[in-house]
C-alpha cells in the first residue's frame, strides 16, 4: 500500500506543478508585470496580450524541442563521433561498421518486409471488414471485437500468440494452437494444396503486384521524366518482386516435417511472418474504422447511380467505393507504416531479434543498451529516420497547403 | 441501398458468416489467454485450452494407503482390510478404467475387483474409493493403482490470487500495477494540460511565428521516438534527473505533445469564432476565455486525446525500459515485468497468461468504455 500512497503523491505534485505555473504566470503577467488599471492600463493589456502567447506556448515548444528537436540533431552528432575516443568526430565510421555487420542487413530486410506485409495486410483486412460490417445489424459489435487488440499491448499481444505459437515434446500434449493445427496435416494431397500451393500461389501474386508496379513506374519515366527517383522506386520494387519470387520458390519446395511439433519461432522465414501476423493483428481494427468512416463519407448518388447503371456488389465496391477512398487509404497505409518502423515491443518479447527475426528498433536497442555501442546505436537510429522522412516532408506539405 | 431495385442482395448470408468468421478469428487469441489464466498449471499442460470447457481424460499412477502407516488396516473378520480413496485431493475426477499394472492400465473397469497374489484383493470404485483385503497382514507400501480418469472442466481464481496479492515478488504484479498507474496518470494529464494552451495560442491568438511552429509540430508527429532515447538519457543523467518517475513523466509528455498539440489545435480552430470574440469584447482574458470557454467545449478532443495517450503509456515497454527502470528494479511497470515472466517463466503459462491478462484488463475496460472518443480522436487524428 506504501507504494500507492507514494504514487499519488508523486502524482499530485507532477500535475500539480504543471497545473501551478499556468495559473501563476498569468497572474503574475496580469497583476504584477502589467497591470490592468492605472493610467497606462490601455498600453499595459495590449502588452499583456503580446506575451500571453509566448506564456502559453512556452511549455509545449521546451518539450517539443528539447525531446524531439534536439535528439534528432544529437543523434546524427553521436552517429558521427566515437565516444571511446571522448566524442572525436570520426566521420562515417560508424555507418560503415554498421553495413559490415549481416546483422544489420538481416534487420533491415525484415524491416522491408514487414513494411511491404504489415500495412497491406492490414489495410486489406479492414477495408475487407470496414465493408462487410457496414452492411450488417450488429456491425458495430463486430466492429468493437475486432477494432479491440488496438487496446492491448504489444507485450501483451506477444504473450497472447506466443501460446498460439507454443511447442512441447512429441510426446506431450501440444497447447499451441498452431501445433495442434499442424499435426492434423499428414502429407496428403490436402496438406499439398494447403502448405505448397497455397503460400506459394499467395507469394506469386505478391511477385506480380510488385513487378507490375515496377513495370508502371519504369513506363512513367519514358512518358513523364523523374529518371532518378523513378528508378530508385524501380530498383526497390524489382527487389521486392525478387524477394517474392525466392518466397514462393522456397514455399512451393521446402520439405514439411508432417507429425512433428516445430518450433515456430525458430524457423528462419517463418518466424519473421508469425511476428508480423501479431502487428496485423493489432492494427487490422485501426485500419477498419478509419476506413468504415471514409466508405460512410461516400456520396450515396454516386454509388446509388451505378445501381442503377447496372453494377455488381464487387464492382459497385472496387470502382466505385475505393476510388472515392483512395486519399484515406494512403493515409492509413502511412500511418501503419510509421508504426512498423518503430516496432520493437513484439520482436524483443517474443525473440529479441534471435533466429533471423531481427528489425532495425530492436537492433538498435540491442547496440544501446546491450553492446553499449552508441555510435552504431545513433547510426541505426538515423536510419529509421531517413526512412520516415518521406513521410514527415509529405505531411508537413500537405498541412501547409491545408492553412492556405 | 443494396435492394434499391427492389430484390434482395443474396450476398446478405454470405455477410454474416464472412463476419462472424472474421470477428472470431480476432477474438480467438484474446479468449485463448483468457480461458487459460483461469486453469491450473496441470490443466494448461494436459490439453489444449480450447478443451477447457469439456472435461479432460488423463492417465494418473496413484497408490493406496501404505499399509505400515499406523491405523492404516483394520481386522475385519478374518481379513485385513484398507480402506480409502486413491486421490488424495478432493476432486470430482471419475475413473472409467484401470489395472494394478503398469503393462495392462486398462484391465477392469470401474466397480470390478481385480485379484492379486497371495489372495490379496482391490476393488476400486468409480469416484475413487478402494477396498483392498487380504488374508494376512498387508506389509510395505500401498497397492499402486494405474487409473484412468476424466476430470469435468475446472476453473480456478488461484493464478489471479498468485499474481495480485503474493508476496512473490518474481510472480506478483501488484506493485509493476501502483507503478504502471504512477507513469500513467500524470504523463496522460500533463501534456493535455500543455498541449491545450499551446493549442489554443496556435489556434486563436496572433503572434509571429504561429505556422512555422504548426509545421513543426507537423513535422514533429512523425519523428521515431527512438531516436530520443541516447540523448535524453544523457540529458537526465546529466542534469541530475536520472532513472525514475520524473524522467519518464517528461519523456511521455515530449512525445505525445505533437499528436495532443495537433489534435487538439484541430479541434479548437473549428470552435464558432463568434463566441470567443464576445468574450473578448466583453473584457475578458485570454485565459479566462480559455479556462471558462474553450476548455469545456473542447471536452470530445480532451477525451479522445487522453484515451490514446493513457493506451500508449500503459502500453508502452521501451519509454520505461530506458527512462524508468534502473538496476534495482523497484520501479518496474508490468510491460517490462511481463518481458521478465517469459524469460523466467516461459513455461508457466498459467502465471504469464494471468501477468498478461491483468495488464491489459485497464485498457480493455477503458476501451468499452470510452469507444466513441477513441474513434473520434483517430479519425481527426488521421483522415484530416
Amino acid at each position: 500500500m506504501e507504494a500507492a500512497y507514494k504514487g499519488i503523491l508523486t502524482i499530485f505534485l507532477g500535475v500539480g506543478g504543471c497545473l501551478l505555473y499556468y495559473y501563476l504566470s498569468n497572474q503574475f503577467l496580469d497583476k504584477v508585470l502589467y497591470p490592468a488599471k492605472g493610467e497606462k492600463a490601455g498600453q499595459n493589456i495590449n502588452r499583456a496580450n503580446m506575451i500571453r502567447p509566448w506564456l502559453f506556448i512556452l511549455p509545449a515548444m521546451l518539450a517539443l524541442g528539447l525531446y524531439l528537436a534536439y535528439p534528432v540533431v544529437a543523434t546524427l552528432w553521436y552517429s558521427l563521433t566515437d565516444r571511446n575516443q571522448g566524442g572525436a568526430f570520426i566521420g562515417l565510421a560508424n555507418y560503415q561498421q554498421m553495413m559490415n555487420e549481416p546483422k544489420f542487413w538481416e534487420a533491415m530486410r525484415n524491416n522491408m518486409l514487414w513494411l511491404i506485409i504489415v500495412p497491406a495486410a492490414s489495410t486489406a483486412f479492414g477495408l475487407l471488414a470496414a465493408q462487410l460490417t457496414d452492411r450488417i445489424k450488429w456491425g458495430s459489435v463486430a466492429k468493437s471485437l475486432i477494432f479491440m487488440p488496438m487496446a492491448i499491448s504489444f507485450v501483451g499481444a506477444a504473450v497472447i500468440f506466443k501460446l498460439i505459437y507454443d511447442t512441447r515434446p512429441v510426446d506431450q500434449a501440444q497447447i499451441g494452437v498452431l501445433n495442434a493445427v499442424w499435426l492434423q496435416f499428414e502429407g496428403g494431397i490436402g496438406s499439398w494444396l494447403i502448405l505448397r500451393l497455397l503460400p506459394a500461389l499467395l507469394m506469386l501474386c505478391g511477385a506480380a503486384i510488385s513487378i507490375y508496379a515496377a513495370y508502371g513506374v519504369f513506363s512513367a519515366i519514358r512518358e513523364k521524366g523523374g529518371a532518378v527517383l523513378r528508378s530508385i522506386a524501380v530498383i526497390f520494387l524489382a527487389f521486392i518482386g525478387y524477394s517474392f519470387l525466392s518466397l514462393a520458390a522456397g514455399a512451393f519446395t521446402a520439405v514439411h516435417e508432417y507429425g512433428v511439433p516445430q518450433n515456430w519461432l525458430t524457423i528462419p522465414g517463418w518466424n519473421s511472418f508469425l511476428l508480423m501476423v501479431v502487428l496485423i493483428w493489432i492494427q487490422t481494427g485501426f485500419a477498419m474504422v478509419i476506413l468504415s468512416a471514409a466508405l460512410r463519407g461516400i456520396p450515396e448518388e454516386t454509388v446509388e447511380a451505378s445501381i442503377v447503371d447496372g453494377a455488381n456488389p464487387f464492382q459497385v465496391f472496387f470502382k466505385i467505393k475505393i476510388p472515392q477512398i483512395s486519399g484515406t487509404i494512403v493515409v492509413v497505409w502511412t500511418t501503419i507504416t510509421l508504426v512498423v518502423l518503430k516496432v520493437f515491443d513484439v520482436v524483443f518479447a517474443m525473440t529479441n531479434g534471435q533466429w533471423e527475426t531481427q528489425v532495425l528498433a530492436n537492433y538498435m536497442f540491442d547496440k544501446l543498451f546491450r553492446a553499449n555501442d552508441w555510435g552504431v546505436g545513433s547510426a541505426s537510429a538515423m536510419v529509421i529516420m531517413l526512412l520516415v522522412s518521406p513521410i514527415l516532408i509529405w505531411n508537413v506539405y500537405n498541412a501547409r497547403k491545408e492553412m492556405k | 441501398m443494396d435492394n434499391i431495385a427492389g430484390k434482395k442482395s443474396g450476398l446478405g448470408w454470405v455477410v454474416q458468416i464472412s463476419v462472424i468468421a472474421l470477428v472470431l478469428l480476432w477474438l480467438f487469441p484474446t479468449v485463448g489467454l483468457l480461458v487459460s489464466s483461469f486453469r491450473t498449471a496441470d490443466q494448461i499442460s494436459e490439453s489444449g485450452w480450447w478443451r477447457a470447457l469439456f472435461p479432460t481424460q488423463q492417465n494418473m499412477t496413484l497408490r493406496a494407503a501404505d499399509p505400515d502407516d499406523e491405523g492404516a488396516q483394520a481386522l475385519v473378520g478374518d481379513l485385513y482390510v484398507i480402506e480409502g480413496n486413491l486421490f488424495e485431493e478432493d476432486t470430482e475426477a471419475t475413473i472409467s478404467v484401470w489395472g494394478t499394472s503398469s503393462r495392462a492400465i486398462d484391465a477392469y473397469k470401474a466397480g470390478e475387483t481385480a485379484e492379486m497374489n497371495d489372495g490379496e484383493i482391490i476393488t476400486v470404485q468409480e469416484n475413487g474409493d478402494y477396498r483392498w483385503t487380504s488374508p494376512e497382514e498387508l506389509s510395505g507400501r500401498g497397492q499402486r493403482v494405474f487409473v484412468t480418469a476424466t476430470t469435468p472442466a475446472e476453473f480456478t481464481l488461484s493464478n489471479y490470487q498468485r499474481v495480485l496479492f503474493s508476496d512473490d515478488s518474481t510472480d506478483s504484479m501488484a506493485n509493476a500495477f501502483f507503478n504502471t498507474l504512477t507513469v500513467t496518470i500524470p504523463a496522460t494529464i500533463i501534456p493535455i494540460v500543455i498541449a491545450a494552451f499551446a493549442a489554443y495560442a496556435l489556434a486563436w491568438m496572433d503572434f509571429p511565428g504561429r505556422a512555422i511552429l504548426i509545421a513543426m509540430v507537423v513535422g514533429l508527429l512523425v519523428v521515431p521516438l527512438q531516436l530520443a532515447l541516447i540523448p535524453l538519457l544523457r540529458l537526465h543523467l546529466g542534469i541530475g534527473i536520472g532513472k525514475g518517475y520524473l524522467g519518464v513523466w517528461l519523456a511521455h509528455t515530449g512525445f505525445g505533445l505533437p499528436l495532443a498539440i495537433y489534435l487538439l489545435r484541430n479541434y479548437m480552430v473549428g470552435l464558432p469564432k463568434d463566441i470567443i470574440e464576445n468574450a473578448r469584447v466583453d473584457g475578458a482574458t485570454d485565459f479566462q476565455i480559455f479556462t471558462k470557454i474553450i476548455l469545456p467545449l473542447s471536452f470530445p478532443a480532451l477525451a479522445s486525446f487522453a484515451i490514446f495517450q493513457f493506451l500508449w503509456t500503459w502500453n508502452d515497454l521501451l519509454v520505461a525500459k530506458v527512462f524508468l527502470i534502473d538496476a534495482t528494479g523497484e520501479t518496474t511497470v508490468m510491460t517490462n515485468q511481463i518481458v521478465e515472466l517469459l524469460g523466467t517463466r516461459g513455461g508457466n503459462w498459467e502465471i504469464l497468461a494471468t501477468a498478461a491478462f491483468v495488464s491489459i484488463a485497464v485498457p480493455l475496460l477503458v476501451f468499452f468504455m470510452m469507444q466513441k472518443y477513441l474513434v473520434r480522436g483517430l479519425l481527426a487524428g488521421s483522415v484530416k
